[in-house]
């Protein structure tokens, strides 16, 4: 058990390291001169070549490869080429809002989705069931923003419920801070329930099917019973995979919230950094959130052994 | 514990209804502040900054005429030495007083960067701070816009800071941000690209005499102003309309009906003078090495649509054929008929034909991700087109432009033909700033055109001893300049500000300033 | 799980997606659907009133109007021609992104599954990609690259690759096990053979079913991008960059998001019903459960 944990641990490591000659392959491969954004408008060929040397920019491809690599060992992320600010500061100040709203979006979600795919199994081919089903294909396929431009028509603009814009951190007040992240959160779960309520519903639709749900519903148990604690618990490893997987598609749902909602998070600031050429910081975020996708599934996979007890290492 | 904790609620309940309420103006700006050394960048959104925490020797007035603010001047007979005199009671925000050395190192700071300052370093024998609070600045023969560069509001103005700060070498950026300016820039609550906070300084003097523009008293009378940038203009119109925000610096105009019959926000024009849409073209490589195919490329374009398709009301735009810009002292329309008339498509195939146009595709870069940038080139690629040229517009975000618009490489490999920007009236209104009117090839603006004839024409402006003979000579360079097209001017706009109605006296600067305006509840 | 399928049978499920007759009614309403909505996007250059670029500033963001049934758009162009237009393109890279990805996914998923050499080396490198968050990687790879089609395509693509690549991997290996590859391995068949004639026909129903899902989520890929900034140009018109456009009009006219959008989400919505019944029809377990 121990072992295997520890397997699991040492793997992460040439992931991270491959994401890492990825990001830094993807940057300086393509064009984009990051030296005549800092100089500006009026810059000359030797101001250029000046900023271009002190960035280190004419160095090899290689020695600058091990130079940022070497850095990030030490914890050290670098500057903002834009803002000249440290980019782990920059990330620290806007973690908050992203990690606020995607923990309130994975409770959401869990909490209508799991629901949602039971009963929408239970009740196999009913209309809850065709109606959980299509509510879950229509999150897929309406794109987010739109989602979310028609929650701020109604529920901001013609109920005035909530506020337009903005963000307000939990250390205001849970209610401050629900009122500015409900609506994006809701916008975000839109997409997280589909995928989550399809994937349970599935799953329990295969465990339901298992020979000792037979036997459970003729030793009289309760329906309930069966449901949540049998059929559930066993369903419940693939759902926590997609919970973890879909991670992914969280992120990138919140790059586009966090545009329509007006969030200070950090998928405006990688999406920014990212049309400003600001190497380091796109660097950083896309190995941090790599990073995160990584643990969150590591997490998930171990705690397999919890949910079901069949699997042991 | 629960004791002390009541008694600090209620002293700040009691705070909060007093006299003593903090007022908070939280206004969103064009963009979003990313860049805080003015010296390193034209960004407007950085000299804004600028303005809030920094002071500056001398300043425009409404009638764009120089009019001291830290210091008083005095012009020798031969009009070759000027003697700057700071003023009482000026201290940078570390509590130190401000010294004539300090605005020596910022200056010459300044003048690497700065056109205009190349201009006067290359006539000046010597800058110095002869005591604690003048400055003699000696030039080697005289120089009449001497004063105009120095206190102009745009581009890069001249901005002093603390010596130490001044001596970072003019291509690093500087990381202390100490100002003498009416403004704090409060740097813990400061995220790029997202918001700034600014507290009132409150040891600033200001001048005695009433604000106008950038010149005159600078009374604050908020303590605290917060710029938050709102990528998606209808987000910051909602947040404006539900009292969320204070102030949009620019509004789209498509979007002020919504504005329209709501008590508690005024809309109207900040900037007199306006801004400039306008064309470059790549001077060095097929097909606009060729004089008659860039005078094709001009005549098939007509300013109408262009503003029509960005703007949309034709309140906010005028149609405006003069390289200086119009409502300027020096803009004049010479030779502007096409452009403004409704364009001259016969005139352009005309001229196709005459220079023998091969089809060699012309590079239109278009940037995306700016609104005030995004619908001219769509708008004048199809006018292109339908006069026969073939274009390949390129969409990229603006910072792609701005790196591929330095490189001079021919379009197949990388470079470009054509771009369009926008400039503030007051940046492109004399001959000797704009950055289109240099013919120096290389050491000219992108385009890089060689054009000896400009540089005399300017020559003589630089002459010229009095307004009449300015404009006899701008006329001149405006008949050149379209000749030769050194930029197709596509017209003026302004775009509108919006503020809560509990925002007054607000200053109709084309900066934005925070200064003298107030807020009430 | 279900017995050993043999080559020629496994061909069986795919050859009954093809056949409609079988499908229930929403699946069946889905494929007329799309089937519309793809024939309106084919004969979009006969059925669309205007050119999609001709603008007319002068009369631009009008309603419905003579000439231009559901009126204009920021420049004046005429709406319904730039989204009857603009299905094409959307479907083009969304068609492309999913075949390429299925493609080079199968390719690469073989290779790890059949040898064990490069499974290890693959399969840490797919792990790498499959971290990064898609739309970062397609926001940088089109910034970086310059928004062509090309590269928009590339750049939804290339976030797909990973998971078609597991899913072939994992059948590749579940399949090497079962006798008659072992006997054809045993027989000293070339591996080419092997994959191409033993081990491919077993990928292809399952990768019918990603490659619909793939499509879809590449259309709404595109959108998003396009919302983002980092999407083709206004002059070829997409339902995402028709959209984008009209973003910032949202407020004053809703249409510029609301025609693009329920052709989109239509679409998307038809595909994800037939790949869901193809599926159903294709999962043995539920067969199970049904029959």
């Amino acid at each position: 058990m121990l072992g295997y944990i520890l397997r699991r641990i040492l793997a992460v490591i040439p992931v991270m390291l491959l994401v890492a000659v990825f990001v830094f392959l993807l940057l300086r491969l393509t064009p984009g001169d990051p030296a005549a954004i800092i100089a500006g408008d009026m810059a000359t060929p030797a101001q250029l070549e000046r900023i271009r040397e002190a960035m280190g920019l004419n160095q090899p491809l290689h020695v600058q490869f091990f130079t940022w690599v070497g850095q990030l060992l030490r914890g050290d992320l670098g500057t903002s080429l834009i803002s000249s600010t440290p980019v782990a500061g920059m990330i620290a100040d806007r973690m908050g809002p992203t990690l606020a709203i995607a923990l309130l979006t994975i409770l959401m979600s869990v909490a209508l989705a799991i629901p949602m795919g039971v009963i929408a199994a239970w009740k196999h081919r009913s209309g809850a069931d065709y109606a959980v089903m299509t509510f879950s294909v229509l999150g897929f396929s309406v794109p987010v923003f739109v989602i979310g431009y028609v929650f701020i028509l109604l529920f901001s603009l013609k109920l005035g419920w909530f506020p337009v814009q903005g963000y307000t951190p939990i250390s205001e007040g849970l209610v401050a801070f629900l009122k500015n992240a409900f609506l994006p959160a809701l916008t975000l779960t839109t997409i997280y329930v589909a995928l989550i309520a399809r994937m349970t519903r599935a799953n329990m639709l295969e465990v339901l099917g298992e020979d000792y749900i037979r036997t459970a519903r003729a030793k009289g148990a309760p329906e309930h019973r069966v449901l949540f604690r049998h059929a559930l618990r066993n369903a419940a490893v693939p759902i926590l995979t997609v919970i973890g997987t879909g991670f992914a598609l969280l992120i990138g749902g919140v790059v586009v919230t966090e545009t329509v909602f007006n969030i200070p998070g950090i998928g405006r600031l990688t999406v920014d950094a990212i049309l400003a050429r600001d190497y380091p910081v796109i660097q950083a975020m896309i190995l941090l959130t790599s990073f995160l996708y990584v643990l969150v599934n590591l997490i998930i996979d171990l705690s397999y052994t919890f949910f079901d007890p069949r699997i042991r290492y | 514990m629960l004791k002390k904790l009541t008694a600090t609620l209620l002293a700040s309940s009691i705070l909060a209804g007093s006299a003593w309420a903090e007022t908070t103006v939280t206004a969103v700006m064009h963009s979003g502040l990313r860049v805080l050394d003015p010296v390193m960048t034209t960004a407007h959104i950085t000299r804004d900054h600028a303005y809030m925490i920094y002071d500056v020797l001398i300043a425009q007035d409404s009638e764009f005429q120089p009019q001291p603010q830290m210091a008083d001047w005095e012009i020798s007979e031969d009009q070759k030495t000027y003697v700057f005199t700071l003023r009482d009671g000026l201290k940078f925000h570390d509590g130190e007083p401000v010294t004539a050395a300090d605005a020596v190192a910022s200056l010459k700071r300044w003048a690497e960067n700065d056109a205009g300052g190349q201009v006067i370093m290359d006539r000046t024998e010597s800058l110095e701070a002869t005591d604690d609070k003048t400055i003699t600045w000696v030039l080697s023969e005289p120089f009449v816009p001497m004063l105009d560069v120095l206190s102009k509001q745009s581009a890069l103005p001249p901005f002093i800071m603390p010596a130490r700060v001044a001596e970072t070498p003019a291509d690093e950026p500087i990381t202390d941000y100490t100002g003498s300016g009416p403004f704090r820039f409060v740097e813990e609550e400061f995220q790029p690209g997202v918001s700034v906070t600014y507290e009132k300084n409150p040891d600033y003097v200001p001048r005695d005499e009433p604000a106008d523009w950038m010149a005159g008293g600078k009374v604050v009378n908020v303590d605290k102003v917060k710029w938050v940038n709102m990528a998606d203009i209808q987000t910051a119109v909602n947040a404006l309309m539900s009292g969320e925000i204070d102030y949009i610096e620019q509004m789209q105009v498509d979007l002020l009906p919504l504005l329209e019959g709501d008590p508690n926000v005024v809309v109207e024009v900040r900037e007199p003078t306006g801004m400039q849409t306008m064309t470059r073209l790549n001077f060095l490589h097929p097909p606009f090495d060729d004089p008659k195919i860039r005078q094709a490329a001009l005549a098939a374009i007509s300013q109408e649509p262009v503003l029509a398709a960005m703007i949309g009301n034709p309140e906010y735009y005028q149609i405006c054929g003069a390289v200086l810009g119009c409502g300027t002292p020096l803009g004049s329309e010479t030779d502007a008929d096409t452009l403004t008339g409704g364009g001259g498509m016969e005139k352009a195939k005309a001229l196709l034909e005459e220079a023998g146009y091969d089809g060699t595709p012309v590079v239109l870069m278009a940037p995306t991700d700016l609104v005030a940038l995004a619908t001219q080139p769509v708008v004048v690629s199809q006018m292109l087109r339908d006069a026969g040229f073939t274009v390949d517009m390129q969409p990229m975000d603006w910072q792609t432009l701005v790196t591929r618009r330095a490189g001079q490489a021919a379009p197949a490999d990388g470079g470009w033909n054509m771009f369009i920007t926008n400039w503030m009236v007051p940046e492109i209104s004399n001959p000797i700033s704009n950055p289109m009117l240099n013919g120096r090839g290389n050491d000219a603006w992108f385009g890089w055109p060689t054009d000896e004839k400009i540089e005399q024409l300017k020559a003589e402006y630089i002459a010229a001893e009095d307004l009449d003979a300015q404009k006899q000579v701008s006329d001149k360079i405006q008949a050149h300049a379209i000749e030769n097209v050194l930029l197709v001017p596509l017209g003026q706009y302004s775009l509108p500000q919006a503020r809560r109605s509990t925002i007054t006296d607000m200053i109709n600067s084309p900066v934005p300033v925070f200064w003298n305006l107030k807020k009430t509840e | 799980m279900s017995q050993a399928p043999q080559p020629s049978s496994a061909m069986q499920p795919v050859l009954r997606v093809i056949g409609l007759p079988h499908l229930g009614i929403g699946p069946k309403i889905a494929a007329l659907v799309l089937a519309l909505i793809v024939a309106a996007t084919i004969l979009a250059p006969w059925l669309a009133p205007h050119d999609p670029l001709t603008m007319d500033p002068l009369v631009r963001l009008k309603g419905p109007m003579e000439g231009h049934p559901l009126g204009t758009d920021n420049y004046g162009r005429d709406i319904l021609s730039r989204v009857l237009i603009g299905g094409r393109l959307s479907l083009v890279i969304g068609i492309a992104a999913a075949v390429v990805s299925v493609i080079l996914g199968l390719v690469i998923g073989m290779i790890a599954g059949f040898f064990h050499t490069a499974d290890a080396i693959i399969m840490r490198m797919m792990d790498a990609l499959m971290a990064i968050p898609a739309i970062l990687l397609a926001i940088a790879l089109v910034a970086l690259n310059g928004p062509s089609v090309g590269s928009v395509i590339a750049a939804i693509t290339i976030p797909e690759i990973p998971r078609v690549v597991r899913l072939v991997r994992a059948v590749v290996l579940g399949a090497r096990e079962e006798p008659y590859v072992e006997a054809a391995i045993a027989l000293g068949s070339s591996t080419f053979k092997i994959l191409t004639r033993h081990l491919l026909p077993n990928t292809l129903a399952p990768l019918i079913v990603q490659g619909t899902y793939i499509l879809a989520s590449a259309i709404l890929t595109e959108a998003i991008l396009s919302f983002l900034g980092a999407g083709v140009s206004t002059e070829t018109p997409t339902w995402g960059n028709i959209m984008a456009e009209g973003r910032q009009f949202f407020r004053i006219k809703p249409d510029l998001i609301l025609y693009p959008g329920v052709m989109l989400s239509l679409c998307i919505l038809s595909i994800n019903l037939l790949g869901d019944a193809a599926r159903d029809m294709l999962d043995p377990r539920l067969k199970k459960r049904a029959g």
